[in-house]
Order: structure tokens, then C-alpha cells, then sequence
């Protein structure tokens, strides 16, 4: 398991590199979007992987190792409703942008070739 | 508890004449001199435990940790200056009352002024050195405003701006001064620093602190070579350049040389610093200010002489200097803010302050003419006037610096004594001679009220003058044994010594300036002469603006070098930055101890296929299939979702999905208005050779970084966790925060103030987001219909969106969306509410109900939907903010800190028992803020499509979809 999500934020982390350096601002809203579900997904692993033990605790005497560690699914949740409120930022960056210049490369204007 | 209230009122003086209308002149006054009156009364209060010698001091806590507190401390010198600080702001309220016109701001001008007022006493009762600096800073801003009041000026902008840079400079100096201080003698607070004096001078790093003080006090008043600022400060209105410029702020340098004197005076390095560049000025600044052209200009020059003089005294550094010091500061108060205020009236009564037009003034303005050659007979040293005790010390000073042999400190200020009298004959030749004819205006004395401080400081000039021991004595005591304490000399006020040395030097400078004067009028024409003679080349502000341009220049050139306006590249480094400076910086990586791996579950290897394939598919396709990057893009997202609930978290699974949801939707209303990229209409290509080299080098550094990654995972995964504060989380969720589900407890309890800025965050993008469309206009070939909402032969493509929902092809998704409405809103309330103990919560119960009504409008369009529905996102907003922030506050009404969770049992007929936590409050803030910020971004992106509809003259023939006229979502 551990090495399938290891390769699995890698993948998309790679992918999301590839996207930010590209010159659309699509591209980079996309490439920021696969960006940020690896570095949650990699936050969300500090906390190591645990199957099937919820951090819901029943009664008060619990053993806190049969639970998954709360703390980096907090930081996460967090994480994920700001990356939505940044994404949303971006999208009418874009847009805005697109309707100011006249392109949607991210400099704003097309590369002269 | 008097102490704090003497330094709040101002402020809180400051903020109440911000809230004043634009033409509430007399209520500004009144407040203005209400504030000055209590803080006059409270002074008034401190009196006899002042004359008790009594050091007052008020402490509270600021920074513990640091071993800083906010002290206020109050001896006879704070006294003093605080009286005078205070006695001068009255008068100068007064003044401006009547000088300000009624077509200026005054709200602005009173509350900048008090602002400023509070700033001064704030830095002469600190306590502190380093809270004193705060202090200082506030008053270099504050004068920045002042001198910039009228800011359609250039010369305003100019020299305001040139006054802060040098000002604040020096207090950054200063402040690293203070620090210096601070190590040395272990503390910042001055009853410390004052007693450590003797460490201090012997440290090896007393020379460093010296001059970092120094350059703090000596650009703050104005002190040669950087005095260039105060001319230039003139621009400011006269009141300020009475308040400020002479007798207050230029004053805090020279203050603060005196309060330090006991910790830093008595080597040869202080004076030579301070002495020989308060001599300097002086001269320079008398010399100077003959030519001058300009009343206020000729007035700026002296005040900077006079400063010099009061820093040689300091930097002689003798007791007796000191004392003479401190009497000239007060003196030089007296005549010089009554001064400018006469020249602000003779330029508010004639239309010009140019002394080569004005002349004649005696017949028209008899009064104000006395009044001030009175005062410039003090500013001159005229015996019988105050300016005459304090110069007389000051010459008898310079005599018994030098010893003996020595005697050019005196020749310097017998020089400086002939200047200045020449620059006071040459102020007050405006009231002789004919009368002008081609002034501005007519001038008419002013009215009794704006004259009265003039004539109130002239008294003063008078008083003291001829009656120096009953008048000023007590004061100058006071200030003089709270700094010099034991050393205190003998002295003896009288305006009668016997014929001596320094009488004869007085006389000497009095007849030798007249004669100056006389020849420099009549075989050099001084009235029409446009240089300075001989240091005409010595100019300070040229000198600023030079360094000032070469920094520019200098900045330009480093960011073409450096810098790049192209985002491309940016990025590149960035993440190159970030492949190798944490490999440049780990050290040796720890002992590989394996743990036990989970094993490997087929499905969960076959998800991650479908997520990665998904990941890499949307990034080859996002150039040119924008929806299919967009779905696969999404693909990835639920995968992530489903690896949340894989691995124990529920919570995240829940709240991916839904951001999942709502981002799709957002960016599928963006892409409407992006530039058509079909692939076989792309445009020029570029040479292959340059695709193909900038196409692996990003492949490269993508696979780089993400074997990297994918490297450090791994590598965490398969070491042991660590202790963790997990425990207490786990442990206390329950039973300290009433909570089974430890996430959302997290959440809304443990780290709520995190939350509360979260959701603080989303409600500044959210309107971030709104305020940028209002002004959004779409690029000209997107403001139309797309094409395919135009295919003719598609009869829905005749009918708004509400048509087709309501009787078109969409009739049973409609029927079926709108039923479901009432049942996704119940599923909203179902997990809310069971959100804190299980999986759920605001977060996820916020963006359900969005969805909800986020489904309604993609049915049927957003004018269907908001002629039914009334959502006020904004109020979601608000309201939801104040909910969390009142929760949170509620915490104090019971005597908890802020936001601690208070927990209720209450016994509800057929519920029973329910348990309700004041989380749950601030948990249904969460929640109102979420539909708030989603409705209204989205709503704001939506409306885009109706208002590039409505363009003029643009598709008139195609129907358009909203006719009904715009509401305010």
C-alpha cells in the first residue's frame, strides 16, 4: 500500500509540474488543481496509513493507537476548502485576465516566435 | 491609570475627529481643545508629586517573553515637555481653527494633529527605549501625513516624502542604537539604562550605540547634514510647521539626547559627534536663513540654527550646558511657534509669503507687527527677552569649553549670535517701509481668536524675559534635577549678571548683525539676491534626491539582471529551487528501519491505475480538450477522494468529493469565456527543435520531482511515526470536547481559532472573487452565444433555460431536481448536525446545500431561479462570520478564553436528551460561511453570461436568456 500512494503522488505531482510550466492558463489552473490533491495526499501521509480505524472514538477510555492520527486529516480537510477557495481565485484570474489582454497565455500576451 | 489615560486621550481624540463630516470645523476645534484641556488638567493633577521630585511609572504587560513591558514613566523633564507639548497643541488648535479654509478637509487635519500629539507624548513618557522608538516612528509618520495634508501639491508630496525617509531612517538607527543599549545594559527600560551609564561608556561597543543614537536624534532634528528635510517640510499648513517644525517634533532629537545624557554623555566622542554637528548647523543655518526669500523658509533655517544650538549645549555636556539647554528648548518653543504663527497670518492676510514683495505690513497689521518684532527681538537675543537669558548661558558655556587658549567655540557663537540678528531684522523688514501695493490680497488684521496664541506666547517671551526666577525657574528646576539628578549645578536666573564676558559678547553680536545686516542690504542687495553666498553648492536635498535617483536606477538595473516578467521561467526556478535545495540542505538520512507494511490490496493498486492514468491524460490533454482535462482532472479527485475513505478518513473523503463537485462546476462556468484552441487551427509553430528542447526539459524536472516525492513518501512511510500530539487529541475529544468524531472536534474546538480564519479567508476571496467580476469585461469573440446554443434547427435553442425546465426536452430532469431540493437540504441538516460525532460537519454540510441549490440554477438558469429563490450570499457571509466570531467571544462573557467550548445538556420532550456544545454555534458559522462564499462565487461567475448579453448593439437577433434586469446577489 504504501508504495502504491508513494507512486501515486508522484505521478500526479509530476503531472501537475508538467502542467504549471506550461504557457496556457488553463494548463495552469489544471496543473495547480493535481498539484494540490499530491501535496494533501502527501500531508495526509505523515500521519501514516491506517485501514479501517477511523479517529472516531466511541467512549473515553480508548487505546490511541488503534486510531488513525486526526491531526494531519484536520490540517488536511483545512487544506482542501482553501485549495477550492485559491482555485476559484485563479479561475477568475483567468478569465479576468483573458478579458483584459485578449489571450489566455500567462504572460498576458502571445510569445513572439 | 492618569498616565494611560494622558497618552490614550489624543488618540482616541484622533479617531473620534476621523469620524467628524467634512465641514465640521468648530466641532473639530472643540474636540481638539477638549483633548488638549484634560491632558492639560491631568499634567496639572501630576504637579506636586512632580515638584516632590517623584518618578511616576505605569507598567503593562507588552511582550513578557522578550522581557519588554509598555512603561510610562513620568519625571520633571517628561513633565515639562509634556506641558509644553500639550500648552503649544492648545494654542495651535486655536490658531488652525481659523487658519484652516473651509474648503479643506478638516476631520483629516484635526485627527492626523492629535494623532501626532499622542505620538509626541508617547515618546516622551516611555519608559522603554525600545517602545520609545515605536513612539518616535508614530511621530515621523505622522508628520509625513501632516506635511503632506495638501496632497494635490507637488511640493507637498516632495516634501513630505523627503522629511519621512530621512526621519524614519534615522529612527531605524536609532532603534538599532536602542538594541545596542539594551544588550549592553541588560534592559531596555530606561530607569535601568539610566543608572548603567558608567557600563555603557566603558563598553566596547559604546562608539557603535553612540552613533546609531546620535544619527537617530540629529536627522530628527534636523541637524547638519541632514537638514536639508526641514525647509522642505514647509510645505506643510503654517499650524503644523508651528506645531511640528518648531516646536515639538524637532524637539523629540534633542530630547532624547537629554534623557540619554546621564547613560551615554562625558566622553570625547559625544561631544565631538553631537558638538561639532550641532556647530555646524547652527552656523550653517544662520547664515543661511538671511537669504532667504521666504518667510516660512527664513523661519525653517533659524529653527535649524537653533537646534544646532541647543545640540553644541548638549554636546558641550556640562551640567550648567544641560540646564541651558533645556531653558532654550523651551524658549526657542515660545518665540519661534509664535512666529510662524504670525507669518502663517501674514501670508493668510496678504496672499504671499515673499519677503521681496511684502513691506509695509505695520500700517495695515499694527498689532500682529508688534507682536512679532517682539518675538523676533527674543529669536535675536534682545535683552529683557527669554531668548536673551537662554543665549547668554549658552555664550557663557562657550567660554569655559574651550579653557584658555581655545576660543573658537566662542567666535563660532558670537557668529552665529551676529547672524541671527541679522535674519531677524531681515523678518521683520516686512512691516516697514511703504505699504505694497501689488499684493495678492489686501491684508486686514485677523480675527481676535486666531491672534490671541500669538499674543498669549508673546507674553510668555515677555514674562520670562524680564522675570526669568519666579516665571520658568520652578520648570527648568523640575526638568533639570529629574535629568542631571545629584549634578545639578547652581544657577542663578537673572537677567542681571554684572558686566562679564558674556554680556559683552551679546552686545558685540547685536551690533555686529545690525551692521551685517545693514551692509548686506545695502552693497550686496540682499532683498533681490537669489544664491546663498560661498556655500550656495552645499545642498543637502540635492544630495537626497541624487541618492535617492541612483537607488532607483541601481534597483532597475538589478531586477533587469535578475529578474524576469514571464511567469514560465519563474516557475522553472521555482521548482527547481524546490528538487534541489532540500537536497542541498538534508543531512545524512537517518537508519532505515523498516516496519511492517500493509499489505498490498489489489483494488486499491487498480484505483490508483484509473488515478494516475486520469492525472497524466488530463495534463497531455488540457491544451486542447479543455472538458476532457477537466473530467479526467476530476477523475483524479475521486480517486483521491476514495483513498481519504480507504485510509480511515471519512471526514476528507466527504469534503473532497464535494470540493470536487463545486470546483467542476466553477471552472466548467469559466471555460466559457477562455479563447477557442482547436488543434489543426493552431497558429504558427515554433521551430521544432525549440518545442521539442523546452518540451523535455520540463519533462525532466516534471519526472524529477515527482520520483522525488514519490521518494520522500516512501521514505516516511516505512519509518515509524514518531510521538505525536495525536494522543491528546484522541484522548481528550470525548471528554473535553463533548466530540467522538476527533476530526471535526479538531475543527471546531482544539484548532478552532485556525478555522476562524479559514473561514475569514473564504469570505475575502469570495468577495475578492465578486469585486473582480463586477468589473470583468469578456475579450470581444466570447461575449456572444456559442455556437451551439445558436443551432437553429434545435427547437430548445429558441427557449430561455426556464422554458426548457419547465415544459421543454428538460421537463423530467426538472421535476425530478426540484423534488429532490427539500430532500438534498435535509441531508445538509442530517450531516451537520451529526457532525460531531461522526463523519460530517459544517464544512461538508455547507457545501451539500450549495450543491443543492447549485443544481437548481444549472437547471434552470439563473433567472428562473433567483425570481424564486432570495439568497443573500452576502448575509450568508456576514452572518456566518459574526455567529463564529460572537461564539468565540462568548467564551469571555463566562471567563474562558477566547473560543473555549462550553457544553450544554439540555432535556428536549421527544428528542431527549441532546447535548449541545457552543461548537456547534461556531460549527453553524462554518457552515453559513461555506454556502455563503460558494453561492456567491459561483452566482457572481454565472451572472457573467446574462451581463455580456446585454451588451449594446451586440446579437440583437438572438433571444436572450435574461431580459429581467440584474439583481444584486
Amino acid at each position: 500500500m504504501e508504495l502504491i500512494l508513494a507512486i501515486a503522488i508522484g505521478v500526479v505531482f509530476g503531472a501537475g509540474i508538467w502542467l504549471i510550466l506550461r504557457p496556457r492558463t488553463f494548463q495552469l489552473i489544471t496543473g495547480l488543481l493535481l498539484m494540490s490533491y499530491a501535496v494533501n495526499l502527501f500531508i495526509f501521509a505523515m500521519g501514516r496509513l491506517w485501514v479501517g480505524k477511523p479517529p472516531i472514538t466511541p467512549t473515553p477510555d480508548i487505546d490511541p493507537s488503534q486510531f488513525a492520527d486526526p491531526l494531519p486529516q484536520g490540517l488536511v480537510l483545512t487544506a482542501i476548502v482553501i485549495g477550492f477557495a485559491t482555485t476559484a481565485l485563479y479561475l477568475v484570474m483567468m478569465i479576468g485576465a483573458r478579458g483584459l489582454t485578449g489571450s489566455d497565455h500567462v504572460d498576458g500576451r502571445e510569445p513572439r516566435s | 491609570m492618569l498616565l494611560a489615560a494622558l497618552l490614550l486621550i489624543p488618540f482616541l481624540g484622533s479617531l473620534f475627529a476621523a469620524l467628524m463630516p467634512q465641514d465640521a470645523r468648530n466641532r473639530e476645534s472643540w474636540l481638539a481643545i477638549g483633548v488638549t484641556l484634560s491632558g492639560l488638567a491631568i499634567g496639572g493633577l501630576l504637579f506636586p508629586q512632580m515638584a516632590a521630585g517623584e518618578v511616576l511609572r505605569a507598567e503593562f504587560a507588552w511582550l513578557p517573553a522578550q522581557g519588554l513591558a509598555f512603561v510610562l514613566r513620568v519625571d520633571g523633564l517628561a513633565w515639562v515637555f509634556t506641558m509644553l507639548i500639550l500648552t503649544l497643541g492648545l494654542l495651535v488648535v486655536l490658531y488652525a481653527r481659523y487658519y484652516m479654509s473651509s474648503d479643506d478637509p478638516v476631520p483629516r487635519f484635526f485627527s492626523f494633529l492629535l494623532a501626532f500629539m499622542g505620538s509626541m507624548l508617547g515618546v516622551v513618557l516611555s519608559g522603554n527605549l525600545v517602545q520609545l522608538v515605536v513612539f518616535w516612528e508614530l511621530t515621523s509618520l505622522t508628520s509625513f501625513l501632516l506635511i503632506g495634508y495638501w496632497h494635490h501639491r507637488a511640493d507637498a508630496r516632495r516634501g513630505a516624502r523627503m522629511a519621512f525617509t530621512v526621519t524614519a531612517t534615522g529612527g531605524l538607527c536609532l532603534l538599532a542604537g536602542v538594541l545596542v543599549i539594551g544588550h549592553i545594559a541588560g534592559s531596555y527600560d530606561l530607569d535601568a539604562v539610566l543608572a548603567a551609564g558608567d557600563r555603557i561608556r566603558s563598553h566596547d561597543l559604546y562608539l557603535a550605540a553612540l552613533v546609531l543614537v546620535a544619527l537617530g536624534a540629529l536627522t530628527k532634528s534636523a541637524q547638519f547634514p541632514f537638514h536639508f528635510w526641514l525647509p522642505h517640510a514647509m510645505a506643510a499648513p503654517t499650524p503644523v510647521s508651528s506645531y511640528l517644525h518648531s516646536a515639538t517634533m524637532v524637539k523629540a532629537g534633542v530630547f532624547l539626547l537629554v534623557r540619554l545624557w546621564p547613560a551615554l554623555a562625558g566622553t570625547p566622542e559625544w561631544t565631538w559627534i553631537i558638538g561639532g554637528a550641532g556647530a555646524c548647523t547652527m552656523l550653517i543655518g544662520a547664515f543661511i536663513a538671511i537669504f532667504q526669500h521666504d518667510l516660512k523658509g527664513l523661519l525653517a533655517y533659524s529653527t535649524i540654527s537653533h537646534l544646532g544650538l541647543i545640540t553644541v549645549l548638549i554636546g558641550i555636556g556640562t551640567p550648567l550646558a544641560i540646564v541651558a539647554a533645556i531653558f532654550h528648548i523651551l524658549n526657542h518653543a515660545t518665540f519661534k511657534a509664535s512666529l510662524f504663527m504670525a507669518a502663517g497670518i501674514i501670508d493668510h492676510e496678504s496672499g504671499t509669503r515673499d519677503l521681496r514683495v511684502l513691506r509695509g505690513l505695520r500700517h495695515t497689521l499694527p498689532i500682529t507687527a508688534t507682536l512679532a518684532i517682539v518675538a523676533s527681538a527674543a529669536m535675536a537675543g534682545v535683552p529683557l527677552l527669554n531668548g536673551f537669558l537662554s543665549k547668554e548661558m549658552f555664550f557663557a558655556e562657550t567660554i569655559h569649553v574651550g579653557g584658555n587658549s581655545n576660543w573658537w567655540m566662542s567666535y563660532a557663537a558670537v557668529a552665529m549670535g551676529m547672524f541671527s540678528v541679522a535674519y531677524s531684522l531681515r523678518f521683520i523688514s516686512v512691516f516697514f517701509g511703504a505699504p505694497a501695493q501689488n499684493l495678492p490680497r489686501d491684508p486686514h488684521e485677523p480675527p481676535r481668536w486666531m491672534r490671541f496664541p500669538v499674543e498669549l506666547l508673546v507674553l510668555a517671551c515677555l514674562v520670562v524675559g524680564i522675570a526669568p526666577g519666579v516665571s520658568i525657574g520652578p520648570l527648568l528646576h523640575l526638568a533639570a534635577t529629574a535629568t542631571l539628578g545629584e549634578a545639578t549645578p547652581a544657577y542663578n536666573l537673572a537677567v542681571w549678571h554684572g558686566f562679564n564676558l558674556p554680556l559683552l559678547m551679546s552686545l558685540f553680536a547685536l551690533g555686529g548683525g545690525v551692521l551685517l545686516y545693514l551692509v548686506l542690504r545695502i552693497y550686496f542687495g540682499l532683498q533681490q539676491r537669489d544664491r546663498v553666498p560661498l556655500i550656495h553648492r552645499l545642498s543637502g536635498a540635492q544630495a537626497y534626491e541624487t541618492v535617492m535617483a541612483q537607488i532607483a536606477r541601481g534597483s532597475e538595473w538589478l531586477l533587469q539582471r535578475l529578474g524576469t516578467q514571464k511567469l514560465q521561467p519563474q516557475l522553472l526556478f521555482l521548482m527547481l529551487g524546490l528538487l534541489t535545495v532540500p537536497l542541498l540542505l538534508a543531512g545524512q538520512p537517518p537508519a532505515w528501519t523498516r516496519i511492517p507494511q500493509q499489505d498490498i490490496d489489489p483494488l486499491f493498486a487498480a484505483l490508483w491505475l484509473i488515478g494516475a492514468g486520469c492525472a497524466l491524460a488530463g495534463a497531455w490533454m488540457a491544451k486542447y480538450h479543455r472538458l476532457a482535462a477537466l473530467m479526467l482532472i476530476g477523475g483524479t479527485g475521486i480517486v483521491t477522494a476514495a483513498t481519504f475513505l480507504w485510509l480511515s478518513a471519512p471526514d476528507l473523503a466527504l469534503t473532497q468529493l464535494m470540493v470536487e463537485t463545486v470546483t467542476t462546476v466553477l471552472i466548467l462556468l469559466g471555460l466559457r469565456w477562455l479563447p477557442p484552441r482547436i488543434e489543426s487551427m493552431a497558429g504558427p509553430k515554433q521551430p521544432l527543435w525549440r518545442l521539442w528542447g523546452r518540451r523535455s526539459r520540463d519533462l525532466a524536472l516534471a519526472v524529477g520531482g515527482g520520483l522525488a516525492l514519490a521518494a520522500l513518501t516512501y521514505a516516511v512511510l516505512v519509518h515509524p511515526a514518531s510521538d505525536t500530539i495525536a494522543d491528546f487529541f484522541l484522548l481528550n475529544a470525548l471528554s473535553g470536547g463533548g466530540g467522538s468524531n476527533v476530526v471535526n472536534v479538531l475543527l471546531v474546538d482544539f484548532r478552532s481559532f485556525d478555522t476562524l480564519g479559514e473561514i475569514s479567508v473564504l469570505a475575502i476571496v469570495a468577495l475578492t472573487v465578486y469585486a473582480l467580476l463586477r468589473r470583468f469585461r469578456p475579450a470581444p469573440e466570447s461575449a456572444s452565444i456559442p455556437p451551439q446554443q445558436r443551432f437553429q434547427a434545435d427547437p430548445a435553442s429558441r427557449q430561455t433555460p426556464a422554458e426548457q425546465a419547465n415544459s421543454g426536452y428538460l421537463l423530467v430532469p426538472g421535476i425530478y431536481l426540484r423534488l429532490l431540493l427539500p430532500f438534498m437540504g435535509v441531508i445538509a441538516v442530517y450531516f451537520f448536525m451529526r457532525g460531531h460525532n461522526l463523519p460530517g460537519g459544517g464544512f461538508v454540510a455547507g457545501l451539500i446545500f450549495a450543491v443543492a441549490i447549485l443544481v437548481q440554477y444549472m437547471l434552470a438558469g439563473t433567472t428562473w431561479v433567483e425570481s424564486h429563490i432570495h439568497l443573500r450570499s452576502h448575509r450568508w457571509l456576514s452572518a456566518g462570520l459574526l455567529l463564529a466570531c460572537l461564539t468565540g467571544l462568548g467564551a469571555w462573557w463566562f471567563g474562558h478564553p477566547f473560543l473555549t467550548t462550553h457544553t450544554a445538556h439540555l432535556d428536549w420532550p421527544l428528542l431527549g436528551e441532546l447535548h449541545l456544545p457552543s461548537a456547534f454555534l461556531f460549527d453553524l458559522g462554518v457552515f453559513t460561511v461555506v454556502v455563503g462564499t460558494t453561492m456567491l462565487m459561483l452566482v457572481a461567475l454565472a451572472h457573467q453570461s446574462l451581463r455580456a448579453h446585454r451588451q449594446p448593439g451586440k446579437d440583437a437577433e438572438v433571444e436572450i436568456p435574461g431580459t429581467v434586469t440584474e439583481r444584486t446577489f
